[in-house]
């Protein structure tokens, strides 16, 4: 018989999500298979196995949220689990941009690696006969869009510990629609951009790690607008909202990412504005 | 359960879940342990069975074995297919014995089951997390298995492009979708990982118990502690470079295509950033769980061991800066080459410090050559002989003669399944007792060891005289000059897998007539936390947190 718990970590009840997720990510992983050798039954066997993940992730984390907030489970050393946890996270999502980012620089700083690489970039960087984005356009007012959000969600947090409501909201509103815009103004230059994502590294290299970052700009905005969801609920105190913290850690990575982005691949990658094709295209 | 009586009701009923849901809903670190041991073994009997055919079909020069796998009826076409199974036979082994067999043993076996007891902790950070890692486990080897019975090259099965799955092999020769199931599995099985990596540092880092400073942490729960990080760190490089992979299969990037002004060599590096962390992660484990059964059945406690701690560190550390030493025939330059031949030959430094004082923990101990201490010995043998080769090979002038023959097949083979995997059966024998509260019988034990030990040297050393002779790896065909020690190669497997199948026999005996093993079968040199607790332990260990002097 097992005696009564007698430490502050929470053992967690048996949960049906974990095994759920594990599926629907084969039934994703065998639909997108099958999608991409343009079988019938793919996109609807992805479709299933996307539902059964964003369910289980709506699932798992309400189960989350309804143990901060209303079974007490996340005693202050719980809480210390999720600040590791959250961390070590973004550790691994800035291994994973240092893969796109090695990449990037394996082509641009060795534009002339072997011949058959420079007959493709002309042995320079940025390669001839791309058109590339003017940095100082799009690039920097997304920069400065990211850079505000990140003052705006700052901004929540303190009204958050000065237990300030509706500051928390407002600020996490404006941080959501800053996100939004970003993605917004990232769609419509990739839309309008001369180069494409296939046939040759510069396209590859730019739209994956960009791509790569708008998604996670996607993802921490989604992060965002659920904590707001829930500044509506009355969740958050000000002396426990690691949900909320671990919202704007995810952000301000995300627009380090971006940072590092713009500095490599719009400005340094375009010989800071120089190497850019005036009165062509757009 | 929004109310404090209802929650407290809600934990009786869960207290202890039973059946299926105990099972497939666990949130519970020994159960979870649990399934990955099985799941671990099933992975080794496919990963192995595969071995089986590779040494039947190396048996003599020419094909006979895999022939009989073919369906063409003209013998051309069956000779084709039959070099083409070898393909696959050889990609699937080496990531089903990575990926599925000794990582999911290590780590997600004994590690589940041990970092937390000898932390003091009643469970895992993250327990919901765990049953996650194990889970994504099956779906992935679901997927890798799937490849092999669909298109690779075309009018072709599988996927044969080796367990790197370098371009442009694994692109532009491989234009149907098993290469895409082996992507996808290796994203599904990395993701794992990467919630197991979290889940270990947050335990440890976070959840020991009173007094246990990081200096009086077990040399177990160091190594998976380094083990995680390389996990964390490594693991999403991999993901990246099989992401470009999947985008130049399939989207038309043009990542590792010189005609787009891509470049090949670009995914060696982002794969071996990875794989070389990734051979320290399997021989990790293995050294801390050496470390506890030396300790014990010499009845000392470790030698140096704040020195083994920090060997562990380092090699995890020095792990991440070697990795182009798997790439001396890839067209680097002199100079690059000088320096990973350096890097590299820095890690024996590190290594030695952890081979000595193992021996040094046996000098002048009172020895007991119980099963577990006999794999243990077995393995700081063996594992010596491949980090000797381990050197030589380090050597990008040695190497480049080296490079692709068997006496690399030697070497990782030393390393891993006789090293590693003589750590796996030596943490099964020294722990099985605990988890099963049955004790496995000791003669079946030995003679398993001896059957083993002397099978897989058979197997393995004959390896570096073909190698040094220019046998090249992954051909399954030969000259008539190399019959000889394939030939004693292949007895040397089916002596193994008498082996094998001695620890099978051991292994239903421990469940089902092994003695009750006690709270600490192996006296007073066992001496972390799991032996203070019975045998199998309670379902939630420490309700009441250990306090360490």
């Amino acid at each position: 018989m097992a005696a009564v718990k007698q430490h502050d970590y929470h053992l967690v009840d048996p949960s049906p999500w974990p095994i759920i997720a594990s599926f629907s990510a084969l039934a994703m992983a065998l639909g997108a298979i099958s999608w991409m050798r343009d079988a019938s039954v793919g996109p609807y066997l992805f479709a299933l196995g996307l539902a059964g993940i964003l369910y289980t992730m709506y699932a798992w984390w309400s189960d989350v949220v309804d143990e901060a907030e209303h079974q007490g489970a996340h005693t202050p050393v719980v809480q210390m689990h999720h600040r590791y946890g959250v961390i070590l996270f973004i550790a691994s999502e800035v291994m994973f941009f240092v893969a796109w980012f090695w990449a990037y620089f394996h082509f641009s700083l060795f534009p002339d690696g072997y011949q058959a690489v420079a007959d493709v970039t002309g042995a320079t960087w940025p390669p001839k006969d791309i058109e590339l984005l003017d940095p100082f356009l799009f690039p920097l007012l997304n920069t400065l869009i990211l850079l505000l959000s990140g003052t705006t969600v700052t901004w929540a947090h303190h009204a958050l510990l000065e237990g300030d409501r509706d500051g928390l909201k407002n600020g996490l509103w404006c941080t959501v629609i800053l996100g939004f815009i970003f993605s917004c103004v990232q769609a419509y230059e990739y839309h309008h951009a001369a180069f494409t994502f296939s046939g040759h590294v510069y396209g590859a290299t730019f739209f994956m790690a960009t791509g790569f970052h708008g998604f996670h700009v996607i993802v921490g905005t989604i992060f965002l607008a659920v904590c707001l969801i829930r500044a509506y609920k009355g969740h958050f105190k000000s002396n426990h909202h690691f949900g909320f913290e671990a919202a704007a850690w995810y952000w301000h990575f995300v627009d380090v990412v971006w940072l590092f982005l713009f500095l490599s691949i719009y400005l340094w990658g375009s010989d800071f504005g120089a190497a850019v094709m005036h009165g062509a295209g757009h | 359960m929004a109310h404090a009586s209802a929650h407290a009701h809600d934990d009786h009923a869960h207290d202890h879940p039973t059946g299926w849901r105990r099972w497939l809903l666990s949130t519970n670190h020994k159960d979870i342990g649990t399934l990955y041991l099985i799941f671990s073994i099933i992975a080794g009997i496919v990963g192995g069975a595969m071995s089986g055919l590779m040494r039947e079909e190396l048996m003599q020069p020419g094909m006979q074995v895999l022939t009989a796998f073919s369906s063409a009826s003209d013998p051309a076409a069956a000779i084709d297919q039959s070099y083409h199974l070898w393909n696959v036979l050889i990609s699937a082994h080496g990531l089903i014995m990575v990926f599925f067999m000794v990582m999911p043993a290590v780590i997600g076996g004994f590690g589940n089951w041990f970092v937390p007891i000898m932390v003091g902790a009643p469970d895992m950070a993250f327990p919901r997390m765990n049953n996650i890692s194990f889970w994504l486990m099956p779906p992935a080897l679901i997927l890798l298995v799937c490849s092999m019975f669909v298109e690779g090259p075309a009018g072709q099965l599988g996927f044969g492009g080796g367990w790197t799955v370098y371009p442009p092999l694994s692109t532009a020769g491989h234009p149907g979708p098993a290469t895409d199931y082996g992507i996808l599995a290796l994203h599904i099985a990395g993701a794992s990982s990467i919630l197991g990596a979290i889940n270990f540092i947050t335990t440890i880092l976070n959840m020991r118990a009173p007094g246990m400073t990081l200096h009086k942490m077990p040399l177990f729960v160091w190594s998976v502690l380094v083990t995680a990080f390389l996990l964390l760190l490594s693991l999403p490089v991999l993901a990246g470079a099989i992401t470009m992979l999947l985008t130049d299969r399939n989207f038309g990037t043009t990542f590792f295509d010189p005609a787009g002004g891509g470049d090949p060599i670009l995914y060696q590096h982002l794969f071996w950033f990875f794989g070389h962390p990734e051979v320290y992660i399997m021989i990790l484990p293995a050294f801390g769980i050496i470390s506890h059964i030396v300790s014990t059945f010499s009845k000392k406690p470790v030698f140096g061991y704040l020195g083994m701690a920090y060997a562990m560190v380092a090699i995890g550390f020095v792990g991440f800066v070697v990795w182009a030493h798997h790439m001396y025939t890839a067209g680097l330059d002199v100079d690059t080459k000088a320096y990973f031949t350096a890097a590299t030959m820095i890690i024996a430094v590190p290594t030695g410090v952890k081979i000595f004082s193992w021996i040094a923990t046996m000098w002048g101990g009172s020895i007991t050559f119980n099963t577990p201490m006999l794999w243990a010995i077995g393995f700081i043998f063996l594992f010596t002989v491949g980090g000797v080769t381990g050197v030589v090979l380090s050597n990008a002038g040695v190497d480049v003669a080296l490079h692709d023959t068997y006496y690399v097949v030697a070497h990782f083979h030393y390393v891993l399944s006789l090293g590693a995997v003589f750590a796996i059966f030596a943490g099964w024998y020294y722990w099985i007792g605990k988890m099963s509260g049955r004790q496995y019988n000791e003669f079946l034990g030995k003679l398993h060891f001896w059957v083993m030990f002397i099978g897989v040297n058979l197997i393995f050393f004959p390896q570096h005289f073909l190698g040094l002779n220019g046998m090249p790896r992954r051909i399954p065909d030969y000259p008539d000059a190399f019959e000889y020690w394939n030939m004693v190669s292949s007895w040397g497997y089916r002596i193994t897998i008498i082996g094998v199948a001695i620890f099978f026999v051991n292994v239903i005996y421990t469940l089902l007539a092994g003695k009750k093993a006690g709270d600490n079968p192996w006296g007073e040199g066992a001496n972390t936390l799991e032996w203070t607790l019975s045998s199998p332990p309670p379902f939630h260990q420490f309700e009441t947190l250990p306090k360490i002097k």
